[in-house]
């Protein structure tokens, strides 16, 4: 008994910040400065990883701007669906059916557009892509929130609801054009998948840009503000400052290094513009509406009630019921919302290829779980963040580019994928063990 | 002190709740009245904890019937009772590990600015304020509650408890994680508690506790009540008599009394 009266007291000094700040570890430093030590680590591995693929690559093409704008089209589709994997997999949940609802949504939206609008707005319509995209969306999260009652209020096991679902919607997508490719997609509508005409080019890839380093110093002011009126403990000015700079420094950098990929020159001259002229790419209209989804699904996941429950019940799923939170309805909300990200997902991908096909998003559930998993989301629930997870997809698409810049064959990319989500959840694992031992 | 004409605050009538066949609580009936402490005891098993989870909200009863002020009401989820201003500490604690200490205390009750967004500098701004007056050495606002002491645990449960203007609080086991100098801490807030009006169920193992705050005793045997004592009526062997032998203080022997020693 007396035992948690000396822990108390000797647990206490050490939350205290006002310790001189030569005494401070980097641990310290890292806490007065409000960082999360987790998110750090994984910037710091994926450096590690980039510069790694840029010395072992032929000609050092791994860190070239045409490479890592690839690198971010290729990632948004994964990327877009993991933010809503890590909610599922925080809640003690699994989605399995993710690639085949993928398939299924972007067969209907396929066969949509191509057939259906058509006949009744008229070819290449203004409209078409806006209420394809919508139909997607809808569908999505229908079928997302159709597996969620399952698996709330009849109380079947996620996974078996899934894996039942992997099943059923991919053979059902198979139903829509028996087979069948269907190609080619409206032509605004395969902006949403990147591509020369689907970059926001340069100057607006600054404008975005600058626009995200006023919103980052913009919610660094709100939030001081707000801890000052209460009279809370503020974080250092140094802090406060050094992680402006270098958030809007890294924001204006990407932007500076992505608009060093120009288009191609016969679409430059295809444009009127003389022969040789540098016209920027911009950043992918996916990058976009995948960067937007992060931002979205954290305010969602940190600054919404839903958020919170959706925390609280992969936390303790007992108190968050005896807190009288609705968790079945949370549940059901939290599939639906993922059936939303895998509709917006299939979009772009059908957009990208310019084509649905029924073998869409294949094997798609386990790159997007990993990417959750290597982006720090538990299996024992209540761990995750959004931004984990994005920085995940990028790890995984890092590797696998990198390895196909190396020329390592396909079956060997699959061994070094495997074994790095294993020692990304080891360590994860060991860390987490040692700061709670 | 209390007026146990009037009527009581709450009124647990022939509750029963079975398990597969097994009746954990069998036709119970207990009351509460306002600035009261009924203290529920009886052996592991006994059915003090699924009794109280019929009013917490948190397992409805099979048959039977809750009042409060007398009137007739329906609690089949813990917002319904928390809506009728009843608070529950549970022996498990009942909180979320992976969320700080604000974050817990307003679970399901968040407070929100006016676009719906939380509030976490008002969420942070009360629980300061009330860790303050509960537990001073509290610090840790910040971090996830599985990184705190039993003790500071346990005041988290209890400060969300108190926190919300509970008329009817119900204690399952609130000292079990806590030292003697938290355990204090505790009696006073209950005492002060009940100054203040609130009825207390209190469930506790401890008899010495019991016999310390409780102004009633309610004994529990296998699922049904051995019967209801004014604690001042009783000694502390009948009450153990009642607890062990199911009997009730008129009925118990001499040799009763020396068995139980």
């Amino acid at each position: 008994m007396a035992e948690t009266d000396i822990s108390t007291t000797s647990r206490v000094p050490d939350a205290r910040p006002e310790r001189p700040s030569e005494q401070r570890s980097v641990r310290d430093l890292l806490r007065s400065a409000e960082i999360d030590g987790r998110l750090a680590g994984m910037l710091v591995a994926l450096a590690i990883i980039w510069i790694v693929f840029q010395i072992a690559t032929p000609n050092h093409t791994f860190l070239t701007p045409r490479n890592l704008w690839n690198l971010s089209v290729q990632t948004s589709v994964v990327a877009i669906m993991a933010t809503g994997m890590v909610l599922i997999i925080v809640e003690r949940h699994i989605d399995l059916s993710v690639g085949a609802v993928m398939a299924l949504v972007g067969m209907i939206m396929g066969a949509f557009q191509s057939d259906f609008l058509p006949e009744t707005l008229g070819f290449d319509h203004p409209l078409t892509w806006a209420i394809t995209l919508a139909l997607g969306l809808v569908l999505g999260a229908a079928i997302g929130a159709f597996q969620g009652v399952i698996v709330a209020y009849v109380g079947v096991p996620a996974f078996i609801v899934t894996l039942g679902g992997l099943l059923v919607w991919r053979g059902l997508a198979w139903r829509v054009a028996s087979g069948q490719t269907i190609a080619p997609m409206d032509s605004n509508f395969r902006l949403l998948g990147g591509g020369a005409d689907g970059s926001i080019g340069g100057m607006w890839s600054w404008v975005v840009g600058i626009a995200a380093c006023l919103g980052i110093v913009a919610l660094q002011l709100t939030k001081r503000r707000q801890r000052a009126r209460y009279g809370f403990r503020l974080r250092p000015v140094w802090a406060e400052i050094a992680l402006g700079v270098v958030a809007c420094g890294t924001v204006l950098g990407a932007i500076w290094f992505l608009n060093r990929y120009y288009l191609p020159a016969g679409i430059v001259e295809a444009r009127g513009l003389p022969p040789g002229t540098n016209v920027s790419q911009g950043l992918a209209i996916p990058v976009l509406i995948a960067l937007g989804v992060a931002v979205v699904m954290t305010f969602i996941a940190t600054r919404r009630r839903f958020g919170r429950y959706v925390y609280a019940i992969g936390g303790n799923p007992e108190a968050a019921e005896l807190a009288g939170i609705r968790t079945k309805m949370t549940v059901v909300k939290t599939f639906s919302l993922m059936g939303l990200l895998v509709g917006l997902a299939a979009a772009v991908q059908i957009a990208r290829l310019n084509a649905a096909v029924s073998s869409l998003g294949t094997n798609m559930e386990l790159n997007v779980i990993a990417a959750a998993v290597i982006g720090g989301t538990s299996f024992t629930g209540g761990v995750g963040t959004i931004a984990g997870a994005v920085l995940g997809a990028v790890v995984m698409q890092s590797l696998v580019s990198g390895m196909v810049l190396m020329g390592v064959e396909a079956p060997l990319q699959d061994v070094v994928v495997g074994v790095v989500l294993v020692i990304a959840v080891t360590l994860d694992t060991v860390v987490r063990r040692r700061a709670t031992g | 002190m209390t007026d146990r004409t009037a009527v009581p605050l709450v009124e647990l009538r022939n509750i029963r709740v079975a398990f597969g066949g097994v009746h954990a609580v069998d036709d119970v009936t207990v009351d509460l009245h306002p600035g009261e402490v009924v203290g529920l005891v009886g052996g592991n098993g006994a059915g003090k904890t699924t009794l109280i989870r019929t009013l917490s909200g948190a397992h409805p009863a099979d048959s039977g019937q809750i009042l409060i002020d007398d009137q007739p009401v329906t609690i089949e989820s813990p917002r319904d009772a928390k809506e009728l201003g009843i608070e529950t500490i549970y022996q498990t604690l009942a909180l979320a590990d992976n969320i700080d200490a604000p974050a817990n205390m307003f679970l399901g009750r968040e407070l929100i600015t006016r676009f719906g967004n939380l509030n976490s500098s008002a969420m942070e701004d009360s629980t300061r304020k009330i860790m303050g007056r509960l537990n001073p050495n509290f610090e840790k606002f910040v971090a996830p509650v599985s990184t705190l002491s039993g003790g500071q645990r346990q005041s988290v449960a209890i400060a969300r408890a108190v926190h919300f203007n509970a008329r009817i609080l119900i204690m399952d086991e609130p000292t079990a994680a806590l030292g003697p100098a938290e355990t204090n801490q505790v009696r006073d807030l209950i005492r002060q508690l009940r100054e203040e009006g609130i009825g207390i169920f209190l469930i506790s193992h401890d008899i010495h506790d019991l016999f310390d705050l409780a102004d009633r005793i309610s004994v529990m045997l296998q699922g049904k009540l051995v019967g209801t004592v004014n604690k001042d009526d009783v000694t502390v062997d009948q009450v153990l008599a009642m607890i062990i032998m199911g009997k009730k203080p008129g009925e118990v022997t001499q040799q009763d009394i020396a068995e139980l020693h």
